[in-house]
């Protein structure tokens, strides 16, 4: 009972979050509701023994990457507000209306039919004894080991495409 | 389908479907909306639907695999974010008004 209770909530929560997300006039209240989304989310992780992921969701998206949404905000003003009834492209919202529904029932429709799920633990089980944080660090530094060596290239690699991007290109009326 | 239900009662199913509503979403967003900040924060959502899954499957398969990937996707994500907010940043540097993806061809030339 208590878990289907904490799951309606998160659920709730988190899709609650992702409309207004959608429907939002200015990018700031986007942002904040976003954050809404992802601790729905983390306690969906939460439900479902992710507790290393949910702390990380919560650190990671809701304090860095929302962090850095809000900045940015901030930094282009934050009164440009999009004028929703624009429409650039002849029926955009209506096409984008339709393809959203027609993924979503195949999404539903995919989960109602029988699939594959596969080989059970393949890289070990979630539930054996030992914490969660534990178990996703043995699997990382073991079984995983080269994509997250990998991940680190891929960090520094955007890091300098950050700098790269977001560096003023100097003219010759700038040295002087 | 037998499956462990090692944590929660709650059937799999009912997060894949919580999963599924917000990547639709996510994706409505994405193809609906111009400001490009907006629609960044759509394809977050889609990513996090996209983790959802595969704690969820992690769950239901009994394999930590699942999560290590989240844990990877977050990384990815946040690489993004980081590259996507700088080209955000130089499409809108000397723009006076609109905030709109349909001003990224001043990044040409």
């Amino acid at each position: 009972m208590v878990d289907w209770i904490v799951f309606v909530v998160g659920a709730v929560i988190a899709i609650a979050g992702a409309l207004g997300v959608l429907a939002a006039k200015q990018p700031v209240h986007s942002a904040v509701l976003l954050v809404m989304t992802l601790f729905g989310v983390a306690v969906l992780f939460v439900s479902q023994e992710a507790h290393f992921l949910a702390a990380v969701q919560v650190i990671v998206y809701a304090g860095a990457i929302v962090v850095l949404f809000l900045f940015v905000i901030m930094l282009l003003g934050v009164d440009r507000s999009e004028d929703v009834r624009v429409e650039t492209l002849k029926a955009q919202r209506q096409i984008a209306a339709v393809l959203g529904v027609l993924a979503l029932a195949e999404l539903v429709a995919l989960s109602r039919f029988h699939f594959v799920l596969g080989t059970k633990s393949v890289a070990g089980a979630a539930s054996e004894p030992g914490a969660n944080v534990e178990l996703i660090g043995k699997s990382v530094f073991t079984r995983y080991l080269y994509p997250f060596e990998i991940t680190s290239v891929l960090l520094v690699i955007a890091v300098i495409g950050a700098v790269v991007l977001s560096r003023r290109i100097r003219t010759s009326e700038d040295v002087r | 389908m037998n499956l462990v239900a090692a944590t929660t009662s709650v059937p799999g199913a009912w997060y894949l479907a919580v999963a599924a509503v917000l990547f639709t979403i996510g994706a409505v967003g994405l193809l609906s909306r111009r400001n490009v900040l907006v629609m960044f924060m759509c394809v977050e959502l889609m990513l996090n639907a996209v983790n959802l899954t595969f704690v969820t499957f992690a769950r239901m398969l009994d394999d930590i695999g699942g999560q290590v990937l989240v844990f990877f996707t977050l990384v990815v994500a946040a690489a993004e974010v980081v590259v996507g907010l700088a080209i955000i940043v130089s499409i809108f540097r000397g723009r006076v008004e609109g905030a709109t993806a349909d001003s990224a061809n001043i990044l040409k030339g």
